[in-house]
């Protein structure tokens, strides 16, 4: 296999918390080596010329839906693929809530297959914690970790009975298995569609009080302090969860917590009137809870972004708010919003792809991640100065679900690397 | 005079100037409707359709009246009966029906914002006959109407609304408009009903009729919509009728001519006595059923001469 250097980059390192200038040479499918100097002579290698663009370890996009099995019209492993590419994302970790719920080794194996088949980047599947994610009993732990379930999560569906989750966590942990919960008191937040607020209200619509994130989490961790188990809130989205997220790590126990790019870069008002592409689960929040997220993320206090993708085809949007369908495709588009972050001062880039690529690395047990030798060498190059409008029609997503459309956005990816390979190229 | 809406989808849009114009017109069809020839040519050769996804009969019914007094074409459909039942989308009834060629459409839906989505797909003038619990302008400008007549202004006047505000379109399109119109609303009802967040409107908030109903000048009582509760915003009718229903002894403590109004349906011995209901001095609910044929007509009358005045679009 040939070496390739990029050279005359500015390196993202999350670890270091640094950006420098420097080279990177991929081969066998790893950094093989990092340079100090932009050029490096006399290496057997394809250069590529990166131009002072930016060059970071890949994303790991945690929550992933793809359309397989059942609903492939909405997405595929080969559209999944090709939307990662071209978003940055280097390893997507799917969701089990497809039409057909991933529940058993069987299900598993075969989504595997189709991805090992047709998809362009890393693919690591959750699995369902409850069989048909229906919160009664739990699944094959055991068989569905020896089949490479990274992850076990009902994802949406919270278990409503507390006995059950119990003994799942219970389980899992004996096998070392990480939890991923949806934080939220179902009974609060059934039928809404909104968050309760002056918005909401003036538009008739069904809500739910933030505080029912806090409450669903409040329960979660009680579980957790039982337990033992490893867990990961997979979107903490409102200021009043983040005191308890942050007692339960001072008191020592073992847990993440996730937000979504949606969370991080729209507030309520955006639904306007009545755009179903800016429905999404939980429902967006008002700007408070916004900016109070994007502080915790900045702290460290919550660890990783998702982009939460969520195909939908145009029939499940085009229907009133109270009935449409929720979720946003979010894979290519992701890095360019989360820019928005970098360019407002908001957030630094390093600290960006802390919790892009190199937490939800550390969280998965994975060895990427990291601008270092001998990591993999998933990596993305991009321009985050670059201008552009985005059009939804030209996303490589099956579906067009995205609420950026006609978005002006600045930052591009340029290239997308997988174990030194380029997937993606402008 | 100016009116500058294509289609007529809340009081949210409305400036202050365009209520004044609607409702001006609206008093001259007050006394067309009362005279006995009540035809006029205003919408003569329209189509209007009025489409209705949820019951109704007197919105309906007023609707029908002030499309017919107009001269229009009138149409009533009841979706409920009908593709909705054999799963056709609510665009795709849209573009059936606009293929159609209808010129103005009335439209009520269980759900907010859905008779903005079918504005949003058809040619028409798109009228709001009640969108889940989002909007009612019709309902809010004979309300208006009605106390402009009943008070001879319809501004700086102290209006208490009681019930159920919560699930109430009606009570949203009246805040919005009797705000817009600079007047002092305050809002009665158990905190059940009654959203804390609608502070932020300009509004206040009241637990106690009494304390709500101090010296207002208009009280306007709201269905307790059971039909759009999950259950468990009220112990009992019977408690709340205690409570928050409406009887001459709370009455007692608004201005001596306040007037009482109701948008109907009534539930009586729930939110308002039947004996002051049925009182001409306080109640002017029957005006107000006759004040909503006056508005609707002047409503469609705007929405069809800012339709004549557009080209006529062909569709492709």
């Amino acid at each position: 296999m040939t070496a390739t250097l990029i050279t005359n980059a500015r390196l993202v390192d999350p670890e270091a918390g640094s950006i420098r200038p420097g080279a990177v040479l991929l081969k066998d499918g790893l950094i093989a080596e990092l340079f100090e100097t932009p050029f490096p002579e006399a290496i057997d290698a394809t250069r590529i010329d990166a131009d002072e663009a930016f060059l970071a370890p890949g994303i790991i996009d945690i929550g992933v839906k793809v359309g397989e099995p059942g609903e492939r019209h909405k997405e595929s492993y080969k559209s999944a693929g090709l939307a990662a590419a071209a978003g940055g994302v280097t390893t997507m970790v799917t969701r089990p809530d497809t039409a057909q719920p991933i529940d058993t080794p069987e299900v598993l194996e075969f989504i595997k297959d189709r991805a090992k088949d047709d998809a362009l980047v890393n693919v690591l599947p959750m699995a369902a914690l409850t069989k048909g994610r229906l919160g009664r009993e739990m699944t094959e732990i055991g068989f569905l970790l020896d089949a490479g379930a990274v992850a076990f999560t009902d994802c949406d569906h919270v278990c409503t009975d507390t006995k059950v989750l119990s003994r799942a966590m219970s389980y899992a942990r004996s096998l070392g298995a990480l939890v991923l919960c949806h934080p939220q008191e179902p009974g609060l937040s059934q039928g809404a569609a909104a968050t309760s607020g002056k918005f909401a209200t003036l538009r008739g619509l069904p809500t739910v009080s933030p505080m029912a994130e806090r409450m669903g989490l409040d329960r979660d961790l009680a579980l957790v302090e039982m337990t033992g188990v490893r867990y990961h809130a997979d979107q903490i989205t409102t200021a009043r969860a983040l005191p308890p997220l942050e007692r339960a790590r001072a008191n020592g126990l073992d847990v993440t917590a996730g937000t979504s790019m949606h969370h991080l870069t729209l507030n309520d008002m955006d639904v306007a009137d009545y755009r179903t592409f800016f429905k999404v689960k939980p429902p967006l929040r008002c700007e408070d809870d916004r900016q109070a997220t994007v502080e915790a993320l900045r702290s460290g206090l919550i660890d990783i972004i998702g982009s939460f993708h969520t195909p939908q085809d145009e029939e499940s949007k085009r229907l009133p708010f109270e009935e449409a369908a929720s979720g946003a495709v979010g894979l290519e588009t992701m890095l360019p919003v989360l820019l928005r972050l970098y360019h407002s001062g908001e957030l630094d880039l390093p600290t960006l792809f802390r919790a892009l690529s190199l937490n939800p690395a550390k969280r998965l047990g994975l060895d990427s991640g990291r601008m270092a030798r001998s990591a993999p060498a998933d990596l993305v190059l991009f321009d985050p100065d670059k201008p552009f409008v985005l059009d939804r029609f030209k996303l490589q997503s099956k579906s067009k679900n995205t609420p950026f459309d006609s978005a002006r956005l600045q930052g591009k990816v340029l290239a997308t690397f997988v174990a030194g390979k380029p997937v993606y190229r402008s | 005079m100016r009116f500058d809406q294509r289609h007529l989808l809340g009081i949210e849009p409305l400036r202050p100037d365009e209520i004044t114009t609607i409702l001006d017109l609206a008093e001259q069809y007050v006394t067309l409707s009362r005279r006995r020839e009540k035809h006029s040519s205003a919408l003569a050769g329209l189509t209007q359709i009025n489409m209705f996804f949820e019951n109704s009969t007197r919105t309906q019914a007023s609707f029908e009246i002030a499309g017919k007094r107009l001269g229009a074409d009138v149409m009533n459909m009841s979706m409920q009966a009908s593709s909705i039942k054999k799963g056709e989308t609510l665009i795709d009834t849209a573009l059936t029906l606009n293929a159609m060629h209808p010129d103005l459409l009335v439209v009520r839906h269980p759900h907010s914002g859905a008779v903005d989505l079918l504005a949003q797909k058809v040619n028409c003038a798109v009228l709001n006959a009640g969108d889940g619990r989002h909007e009612h302008p019709t309902q809010a400008l004979l309300d208006a109407l009605t106390i402009r007549r009943a008070k001879g202004r319809l501004h700086r006047l102290n209006i208490a609304i009681c019930g159920d505000i919560a699930h109430s379109r009606v009570a949203r399109s009246n805040i919005l408009l009797l705000h817009k119109m600079e007047n002092r609303i305050r809002l009665v009802g158990p905190t059940t009903l009654v959203p804390p967040v609608l502070k932020d409107f300009g509004v206040e908030i009241y637990e106690d009729m009494r304390e709500g109903l101090a010296d207002a000048d208009v009280v306007m009582m709201l269905r307790l919509q059971k039909e759009r509760m999950d259950g468990g915003f009220i112990p009992s009718e019977r408690e709340y009728y205690h409570r928050f229903g409406l009887d001459a002894e709370k009455l007692s403590v608004a201005k001596p001519d306040a007037i009482v109004m109701h948008p109907g349906p009534m539930n009586r011995g729930v939110e308002i006595d039947g004996t002051l209901a049925d009182d001409i001095n306080r109640s002017v609910i029957q005006e107000q059923v006759e004040m909503g044929v006056a508005v609707r007509m002047a409503c469609m009358d705007l929405l069809a001469r800012n339709l004549r005045a557009r080209p006529t679009e062909l569709s492709a």
